[in-house]
Parts: structure tokens; C-alpha cells; sequence
């Protein structure tokens, strides 16, 4: 192998994962992208424009929050890296904000996506009002009803926001049906995929437009603690977030890099979304990466609470990182995910997205293991979306009052 | 750049039509596998020169709404691999016409590409058409095919771009399968016009590269008068979701009909054109 540093990997491989596996009406596209995103990565124009946006446009950098009272109950050192506090309440703006740069320049007027929480839909809404750009949002069926309040949202930004109806009506539904308009619309149109996930050049764009959640949260730690973390963990769907932060933390060796999958009902169970422990190699949405699959090749349904994280396969740079050992992928259920959430609200008065509520339980968990240790957690999102969620997971609704 | 291949079933029932062949794609398993059967049957009967089978996937990236259902259906019904296999063991001992396979690729990566190969082959295929492969990814599969003597069909499209049209020549056997796809607002002659020129072009690249290869169009074809318009241009007209509607409303009486009003199209008779045999030549 090569001594070059983790941080320095590109595209389209990464070990025997990511790839090009898309269907030969989409290769120009996905050409004509590639080429563009190459010139932008290098554009002192582009990145100078993408760095006004997020800090004018999103409020970066994200604060660093010493979360205090949680600390003391859990017995570690816990930092929030507040994603929830950017524009939109989620990390799934700083990506929008730099596919929607590099759509403008391919010159394309319409932007789609997929998205299974809504943060994305609601992040590629808000984007394309920005920008002056048409946006159609896929979101399954079943999503658009646990995230009502979501879908009022792309449609009050201007969007159209279609349910999905095949297959599980979820999130990989989502995106295929984004991908069948793509191959149908690919002259006006830009796909703008929400995570690290799908055809290169998808995963490392994400992952470079998402960079600095890590760059800062390295410094930031460093000015606070004066030294690096003893970990740093993320919720892991497609895992945009986690690859985010932990970017910057690659050549950090003594720093444990650890995504939380959803276990849903339980790892011991078979409603889950454990696409790395409980997965295999096979191909999904344009990559070759860890896949819930049966003896058939046929995808199999994941099952979590949190919509975000409802998600059969993972970013081919997880699938990597898992084989050589340099991440960590733990599960955690709903229930144990709920309980974070709960005990994050209660102590600092922080409601987090139930996806970030994952990463949460992994560092109460890790506390345990790692008494006194620092850890620095990606509060990806905010909860507000997922209030009625929480309010009929733990029976706090009156009676009547159940919103729709 | 022209290489020896192996004799190609496909491409000999083609040109045995004078190159106005007509292939007609059906889900393998629907509605059941022994309609699935009689309807494959019914097609060859009909005077279809091959026929198409879509192996049912969980995520269908490519297809359209009408088959995206019955696939759904038949994988909801229970349908597993096997039932393939199966399937093309008992149409084989039916008719002799060429039966290809269309799948997305992850269930033969999963069956492992060579065993799929040996598998498919024994069981009576003549190749597999592959939407989500493209020639850059398919070193495995064309390892596989030549060991077993089977057609790899690879799909070219209007926004191919030459390099990628020759690479898809050279790879493909059987035929090339030249798609277009419908904007939301584009009208069945934009389509048509879409698909003529890509003939046109994969003809001057073919002729480039040395080879004869057959193009075949796959147009949202549901009447005799379209088969006849792509046989203008092409050497074969596939003809999907029409075929596919028939069977789900109809059962195989509705499937036998349409078969035979498509295969009107294929006979000579309508508008002036070159001899079939001469294609390559653009207007």
C-alpha cells in the first residue's frame, strides 16, 4: 500500500468500494459532473464563493458546546459539534450549498433530490430559492407521514415534493425515483445527492463540501482542551456527517473514529438498518458498498425510528475505512437512541434530530467504557422536526392533540 | 479493433429477418411463472424473432412505471433466481427462438457473474442485457460470456458520447440496445428522432471500428405502425410496457393480440426505404 495520508484519498475507489455503476443514459452526466466538480475543487473563485455562503448564509463555523451536566451524569468529557444551530437546522446545508454552486456553473435550472428525514429536501428547497432554481424533492411515502412538518416546509420554500410509492416507500426508493427523473430530465437538471453515497463523483464532493465540520471541531477541541479528542462519533445512514467530521481526524491515530448505525428494534433482531455489521459487498444506486441484501441480491428493507438513518447500504469511504480498520461502526436501537435523546434535552436544554440522538447514545455508552475520556459528538440536526415522533415515543401528547 | 467472436444466436436470428427483427421484452414470473411460460410462447408463436426476459429487482432504476409494477408484483409474490433458471428450462423445450435476459447487475454479482454464466447458459439463455453495467465495469461478466458462449448486450443512448459508443460496440454481441429516453415533455416523435440519429451514429462508429453491428431500438413501442417507423432506421424494434400491460389486463388472449398487430410492422411494405441489408449508411 502507499504511505499517503487517509486525508489525501480521492475518488471513484476507495479499496474494492465506491465505483461507477450507473446506467449508460446518466455517464455523460455523470462525466460532465466529474469534470466540473474537478475544475471547482481547485477554483480559488469557487471555494472563496462556497466559503462566503457558509459563513454568511449558514452561520459557520458551527459553535463547539461543552455540554456541561451531560458530561457529569455520563462521567466523560462530551463536546457537541452544533450542526443543529446552521441554516435549516442541520450539516445537510453546507452540501446543498456547494452542489447548488456546481449546478449553476453545469448551467442546469432544476435542482432534485432525495430525501428521507426532509432535512435534505428542506436544505435542496432552500438552496434553489436561493438560487432562483426549480426543485422537485422525492420523499417515500411512509417519510413524508412521520415527517409531516418537513414536507410543509419544502412546499412553503417552493418545491414540489412528490411521494414515493414503490417499493419500501422509503428513502431508496426516494432515490431511485430521483435517479429515473435524472435519466429522463438530464438537460436542465442536476441530481443533488444528500449523502457520501451513490456514483463517484457523489461521495467525495459530499464529503468535501461537509469537510469543514471536522476542520473546525478539530480546532476548536484543540483551543478548548488544549489537545485532540479520545473519540469522535457520528450517526451513520448514508453517512454524510460522519464523514464529515471525522475527515479531518484521519491521520489522527490515537483519535477512535466511530459511527452509530441504526439498530432499530435491536442488532439481534431483523428490523434494523445495519448495512456495515450486518451487510455485504454489493451494488446499490451507482456504487459497490456494505448492502443489506438476501441470498438473491434483492435489497432488503432497513427499519429505524429515524428516518435519516433508514437506509439499506452506506458511503463506499465507511465501507473502506471499516475493512482497514481506521473506523469503528457500532449499533444503536431505537430505544437506546430515545433515551439519548431524552437525556440530552433534560441536561442542556438541547432537543437533538433522533438521527444525531444515535451518536449521542454512543458516547453515553462510550463514557462508561472510557470514564474521563474526551469525546466529541456530531449533532448533525435539531429535533424540531421530530417532536411528534418523541411526543408519541414517550406519551407525551394529550389526548386529541396528535399533530397532522 | 474487429475481433473473431463466438457465433452469436441472436445476431444470426436477426439477420435471418432481413434486419427487421422484433424482440419483445415480458418480467420472467409474471403474472406466474407458468403464464410467464405460455406468454413467452405466445410471442414466438406471434413471429417475434427473440424475446427479452427482466429478471425482478428490488430497485429498478431504469425502468418505467408499467413494469416497475409488475416487477414489484412478482417480487412481492415470492419470486427467487431460481425461478428463472427454471423458466428458461421450460420455454427452451417450447421454442428455439433466442432468449435473452435483462437484469440489474447486483443478483448476478451475488450468484457470482461465472456461475450465473454456467447457470444461465445450461438452462437455455442466449445472453444478458445489463442497464446498470456499462463495458468499463464488466471485465468479469465478458471473461464469463465468452467462456459460455453468451451475448452481452450493452446500452447505448442519445447523450453517449462517441469514445463510449465504440467501447459499448466492442463490447456488445447479439445487438446493441439503443435507448432514448422521454423528457417529461417530449412527444413521441422527438423520441423517434432521438433514436434514429443514435442508430445513425452507432452505424458510423460501427463502420469505424470494422464491425457490423446490429442496433436495436427500445421506444415506448405499442402499435405495428411504430415497429414499422423504427424498422425504417433500425434492425430490430423491442417492444416493452405495451406488451407488459397487455398481459397484466388481458392475460395471454390480450398478449397474443397485440403480438400479432406488432407483427405487421415487420413486414415490408411501408415507406420507401434502403434495403434493410445496407443499413449503416446515414440519410
Amino acid at each position: 500500500m502507499t504511505d499517503t495520508r487517509l486525508r489525501d484519498h480521492h475518488g471513484p475507489w476507495y479499496g474494492p468500494y465506491g465505483g461507477v455503476y450507473m446506467p449508460e443514459p446518466l455517464m455523460a452526466a455523470i462525466d460532465e459532473l466529474t469534470a466540473c466538480y474537478e475544475q471547482c475543487r481547485t477554483d480559488p473563485a469557487f471555494q472563496a464563493e462556497f466559503a462566503r455562503l457558509s459563513r454568511d448564509y449558514t452561520g459557520r463555523p458551527s459553535l463547539l458546546t461543552e455540554a456541561t451536566r451531560l458530561s457529569e451524569q455520563a462521567g466523560a468529557r462530551i463536546l457537541l459539534k452544533r450542526e443543529d444551530l446552521n441554516h435549516t437546522g442541520s450539516h445537510k446545508i453546507n452540501n446543498v450549498l456547494g452542489q447548488a454552486l456546481v449546478a449553476q456553473r453545469l448551467g442546469k435550472t432544476r435542482l432534485i433530490a432525495e430525501t428521507g428525514a426532509g432535512q435534505h429536501g428542506v436544505a435542496t428547497a432552500t438552496a434553489a430559492a436561493l438560487f432562483g432554481m426549480e426543485c422537485v424533492v422525492y420523499m417515500g411515502e411512509v417519510d413524508t407521514e412521520r415527517q409531516a412538518l418537513n414536507v410543509a416546509r419544502m412546499r412553503l420554500l417552493g418545491a414540489t415534493v412528490v411521494p414515493v410509492t414503490s417499493g419500501s416507500r422509503t428513502l431508496k426508493d426516494a432515490i431511485n425515483e430521483g435517479l429515473r427523473d435524472w435519466v429522463a430530465n438530464v438537460d436542465t437538471t442536476h441530481y443533488l445527492m444528500g449523502t457520501v453515497a451513490g456514483p463517484h463523483p457523489f461521495p467525495e464532493m459530499v464529503r468535501d463540501f461537509h469537510r469543514a465540520i471536522g476542520e473546525e471541531a478539530r480546532e476548536q477541541t484543540i483551543a478548548m482542551t488544549g489537545g485532540l479528542p479520545d473519540a469522535v462519533l457520528a450517526c451513520v445512514g448514508g453517512g454524510s456527517n460522519a464523514m464529515g467530521i471525522f475527515h479531518a481526524f484521519l491521520d489522527d491515530a490515537g483519535v477512535r473514529l466511530i459511527g452509530l448505525e441504526a439498530a432499530g428494534d435491536g442488532a439481534d433482531t431483523e428490523r434494523h438498518a445495519l448495512s456495515i455489521e450486518r451487510g455485504a459487498p454489493g451494488l446499490l444506486h451507482g456504487m459497490r458498498t456494505y448492502l443489506l441484501q438476501d441470498e438473491d441480491g434483492q435489497t432488503l428493507e432497513s427499519h429505524s425510528i429515524s428516518a435519516g438513518l433508514d437506509y439499506p447500504g452506506v458511503g463506499p469511504e465507511h465501507a473502506w475505512l471499516n475493512d482497514i480498520g481506521r473506523a469503528e461502526y457500532l449499533p444503536v436501537s431505537d430505544a437506546e437512541a430515545m433515551d439519548a435523546f431524552l437525556a440530552l434535552t433534560r441536561a442542556e436544554g438541547i432537543i437533538p434530530a433522533i438521527e444525531s440522538a444515535h451518536a449521542v447514545a454512543g458516547a453515553l455508552r462510550l463514557a462508561k467504557e472510557q470514564p474521563g475520556s474526551t469525546l466529541v459528538v456530531s449533532l448533525s440536526g435539531r429535533g424540531d422536526k421530530d417532536v411528534a415522533t418523541a411526543g408519541r415515543w414517550f406519551d407525551m401528547l394529550d389526548e386529541g392533540a396528535q399533530q397532522q | 479493433m474487429s475481433r473473431e467472436q463466438a457465433p452469436s444466436t441472436t445476431e444470426a436470428a436477426i439477420r435471418a429477418t432481413g434486419n427487421r427483427a422484433l424482440i419483445g421484452y415480458l418480467p420472467v414470473g409474471y403474472p406466474d411463472q407458468a403464464t410467464c411460460v405460455e406468454a413467452v410462447v405466445a410471442l414466438a408463436e406471434a413471429g417475434f424473432t427473440a424475446v427479452e426476459l427482466g429478471v425482478p429487482y428490488s430497485d429498478p432504476g431504469m425502468d418505467g412505471p408499467v413494469i416497475q409494477a409488475a416487477t414489484q408484483a412478482t417480487l412481492e409474490r415470492g419470486f427467487r433466481l431460481e425461478e428463472l433458471f427454471q423458466t428458461l428450462e421450460a420455454i427452451s423445450a417450447r421454442t428455439d427462438i433466442p432468449l435473452l435476459v435483462m437484469t440489474y447487475w447486483n443478483p448476478v454479482l451475488r450468484y457470482g457473474v461465472d456461475r450465473f454464466a454456467q447457470r444461465f447458459a445450461a438452462a437455455g439463455g442466449a445472453g444478458l442485457i445489463t442497464p446498470d453495467l456499462t463495458p468499463e465495469n464488466a471485465a468479469e461478466w465478458l471473461a464469463a460470456a465468452e467462456r459460455h458462449g453468451l451475448d452481452r448486450v450493452f446500452l447505448a443512448a442519445p447523450s453517449s458520447s462517441d469514445a463510449r459508443l465504440d467501447a459499448v460496440i466492442d463490447a456488445s454481441t447479439g445487438f446493441v440496445y439503443t435507448v432514448s429516453t422521454m423528457g417529461t415533455t417530449g412527444t413521441r416523435a422527438d423520441v423517434d428522432q432521438a433514436a434514429r440519429q443514435l442508430a445513425d451514429r452507432i452505424a458510423v462508429r460501427a463502420e469505424t471500428l470494422g464491425r457490423d453491428t446490429l442496433r436495436c431500438v427500445g421506444v415506448g413501442i405499442s402499435t405495428g405502425e411504430h415497429v414499422r417507423q423504427v424498422l425504417d432506421y433500425a434492425d430490430g424494434a423491442i417492444a416493452g410496457s405495451a406488451l407488459v400491460r397487455a398481459l397484466g389486463e388481458g392475460g395471454v388472449p390480450a398478449l397474443r393480440e397485440l403480438a400479432a398487430s406488432l407483427a405487421l410492422g415487420t413486414l415490408d411494405g411501408g415507406p420507401a426505404t434502403p434495403a434493410p441489408a445496407e443499413k449503416g449508411i446515414p440519410a
